[in-house]
């Protein structure tokens, strides 16, 4: 199966409380929250699209966008 | 249909807590949904009251926001009356088990088609705080300060017992887990019972000295295990998460309809 | 006039008024001396492919009826006293919500267990005030089993009309009683059926603007509008609101779409009311008691008549004014502690002239009760 490449992180951030979770379970340490306590993605070219911090953001506000090598 | 198709987004962002494990059930629930391709004019979900009963505020089905315990209640009416239609009704474990607990034994034991899901975040959250039946022995609570001496009850005995014929149990980290449970609860024909262990770190959390959401969450990881893993063996105190039940049994619609058809040939 | 003739128990009445309305699905706990309803209910439901169930307790039956009737059902619950008290949340929950519903109480001696193979007529409050918060209710009662099949279907009638749950006070002579009942032919009721929105798939609807009428289109669960169902206050799309202006509103919409209508859903009958000096206001069995009183000393030249009420809630204030206008004495004749006699005071021009004829012992109260109270308010003594 083709490995998903990654097009972005789409982040709400109206929708996003800075809970931290995204950030602290990332297996790749993609995210980071800002000094508004929003999460950005800091370092995207790590992402290996496993997109755990969409499934386990309590806010749906973080998107993992794909497309297929 | 993509996630956000099924929810109403003009509420969001949701009323929840940073945080908070409710979020994530919805996540969880959102995916098994989409994975089914079911259609939002053929569901119904039925919440009681609590946190968790504003689930079904923003998810754009035909939603029932009920009263305290009484979900299941709301539910079976709409089920006896259109079983062809896909019944949710998510609780909190206070909503589903403590004045609720009479409706979900009976509920279990009718094994009607739909799927009790129990947002269990071990306390009173709207309320700010007080001791749930689940939230155990030697707990802190607003209304236990100095320590809970309340025994709880567990969720997947206590539905097995009464008779539920799908009965597990997950958590707001093991979200792939959550997500296929949700799924296979919902395609099963008859009552299904998924308690989904939720953090609540607003309330249990700090009375406990949890920590933060993310220290509840890798809590959630480190005390839970696999039915019948090694780990269990060797240390009892885990919780075990999986499908504990799947059985088939004569489902209550579908023998109401006998009931029709015995009672219409005497006519 | 066509229709067959039976000789039936009030409850078996109430059955075969329902199912005339066409009742689709009724959930019930066994409690006395309403159970002859459930039972029946269970055989006759089926019979015509609707459905009957067994709950856990009266919680859950209020519960589920409110359930099924989202689905375009109409439903119907029965208790007592207790089971009543059970209820009330579940009742407030209707009325909020909007959702049509009928309510059976066949009432028994209270408080609490009370006594439940006697009679009483002590949850007339209970009913108008059982739920908590401003609200308005339809309450309906009949002293005979021809009365009780009407207002059965009256009460299914309004509840549709209205969008709100609708009681039906009997008590337990009514429903344990045998009498002949003519169940009407098909079609000889008008029966009004539910309002069902217009507004086509994918066009915004509103399930709670009222229209100009005040009345709310509904749209059945599982159909083409999704929207919300909730008792907390909410807004035109059903969704929670606290917006004062909102709550406001929706307030009043809830008490005025039936005081506004007092008229159209006032039942009574009169006997002897035109030159009557002293009136009799009775209700439920304890009517045919005053009748009996009624007919006897019109006899014996006395200028005394009845006026039954069957409507009990949005009370008849006017119609009780009004009937009350020339009489010398007005004697409410109820098996309470005066629960109606309020209401009558309330609607009279003078109060003071207004007496209560009851019995609270569990025992019918008789002609013969009736008639020593007037002699004594009379000033004839015993």
């Amino acid at each position: 199966m083709a490995r998903p490449k990654l097009k972005g992180h789409v982040i709400n951030r109206d929708w996003c409380k800075g809970c931290g979770i995204c950030v602290h379970f990332c297996p790749k340490r993609v995210l980071e929250l800002d000094e508004h306590d929003k999460v950005v993605a800091a370092r995207p070219q790590d992402c290996v699209c496993c997109k755990l911090c969409e499934l386990r953001c309590p806010d749906l506000a973080i998107e993992v966008a794909t497309e297929q090598e | 249909m993509a996630i956000k198709d099924y929810i109403r987004e003009k509420f969001f962002p949701h009323i929840w807590c940073p945080g908070c494990g409710h979020g994530i059930a919805l996540n969880g629930l959102l995916h098994a949904v989409e994975n089914m391709g079911l259609k939002k004019n053929d569901v119904v979900m039925v919440s009681g009251i609590g946190c968790s009963s504003r689930i079904a505020g923003y998810l754009d089905f035909h939603t029932l926001h009920t009263i305290h315990g009484r979900a299941l209640a709301f539910a079976i009416g709409v089920k006896m009356s259109r079983p062809e239609l896909t019944l949710l009704a998510p609780m909190g474990d206070g909503d589903a088990l403590s004045i609720g607990g009479n409706h979900f034994i009976h509920a279990c034991r009718r094994n009607i088609d739909m799927t009790a899901i129990v947002m269990n975040n071990k306390v009173y959250g709207m309320t700010g705080g007080q001791y749930s039946p689940l939230s155990g022995y030697g707990t802190m609570a607003t209304t236990a300060p100095y320590s809970n001496i309340d025994q709880q009850f567990d969720v997947v005995d206590m539905a097995t017992a009464a008779g539920a014929t799908f009965v597990a149990r997950t958590t707001a980290y093991h979200v792939q887990q959550m997500a296929d449970i949700l799924e296979e609860a919902i395609r099963h024909k008859g009552f299904s019972v998924v308690e989904v262990m939720t953090p609540c770190p607003t309330y249990f959390g700090r009375k406990n000295r949890e920590g933060s959401a993310v220290d509840m969450m890798e809590k959630l990881k480190t005390m839970t295990t696999p039915i019948g893993s090694k780990a269990k063996q060797e240390n009892p105190a885990l919780i075990e998460r999986g499908v504990f039940v799947k059985k088939e049994m004569p489902e209550y619609c579908a023998e109401y309809q006998k009931i029709i058809e015995r009672a219409t040939k005497g006519n | 006039m066509g229709g067959r003739l039976t000789f039936v128990q009030g409850n078996e009445a109430c059955v075969e008024a329902a199912l005339y309305a066409g009742l689709d699905f009724f959930a019930g706990y066994p409690i006395t001396p309403s159970t002859e309803i459930a039972e029946l209910m269970s055989v006759r439901l089926p019979q015509k492919g609707a459905r009957f169930m067994q709950m856990e307790d009266e919680i859950a039956s209020i519960c589920a009826i409110i359930g099924a009737s989202l689905t375009g059902s109409k439903v119907m619950t029965a208790t007592s006293g207790p089971g009543f008290s059970l209820m009330q949340e579940g009742l407030g929950y209707a009325i909020m919500a909007e959702i049509p519903c009928v309510i059976v109480d066949v009432q028994r001696g209270g408080p609490s267990t009370g006594l439940p193979t006697k009679v009483s007529q002590g949850d007339i409050n209970q009913a108008r005030w059982g739920v908590h918060g401003d609200h308005s209710i339809i309450a309906l009662t009949a002293s005979n089993h021809q009365d009780v099949f009407a207002m059965t279907v009256e009460a299914f009638n309004f509840s549709e009309t209205y969008r709100t749950p609708v009681i039906l006070l009997f008590d337990e002579v009514v429903g344990h009683m045998r009498e002949r009942l003519l169940i009407p032919e098909s079609g000889e009721i008008p029966l009004v059926e539910r309002l069902k929105t217009s507004v086509r798939e994918g066009v915004d609807y509103h399930p709670y603007l009222p229209r100009e009428d005040g009345r709310l289109p509904m749209s059945d669960f599982g159909g083409v509008h999704r929207y919300n169902v909730t008792g907390l206050f909410h807004d035109m799309w059903g969704f929670p609101s606290d917006n004062p202006q909102v709550v406001h509103e929706l307030l009043r919409h809830l008490v005025d779409k039936i005081e506004s209508h007092v008229d159209e859903v006032t039942r009574f009958r009169e006997y002897y009311l035109d030159d009557a000096e002293l009136l009799l206001i009775s209700y439920g069995s304890a009517a045919r008691s005053a009748l009996h009183v009624v007919m006897d000393r019109r006899q014996h030249g006395e200028r005394i008549g009845l006026l039954e009420l069957q409507t009990l809630w949005p009370f008849p204030t006017a119609l009780v004014q009004e009937k009350a206008k020339h009489a010398r004495y007005v004697v409410v004749v109820e098996m309470n502690m005066g629960q109606v006699l309020q209401s009558v005071k309330v609607a009279v021009d003078r109060p003071e002239r207004v007496f209560l004829a009851n019995r609270v012992d569990g025992v019918l109260i008789t002609p013969f009760d009736i008639r020593n109270i007037l002699r004594l308010i009379q000033g004839k003594g015993v």
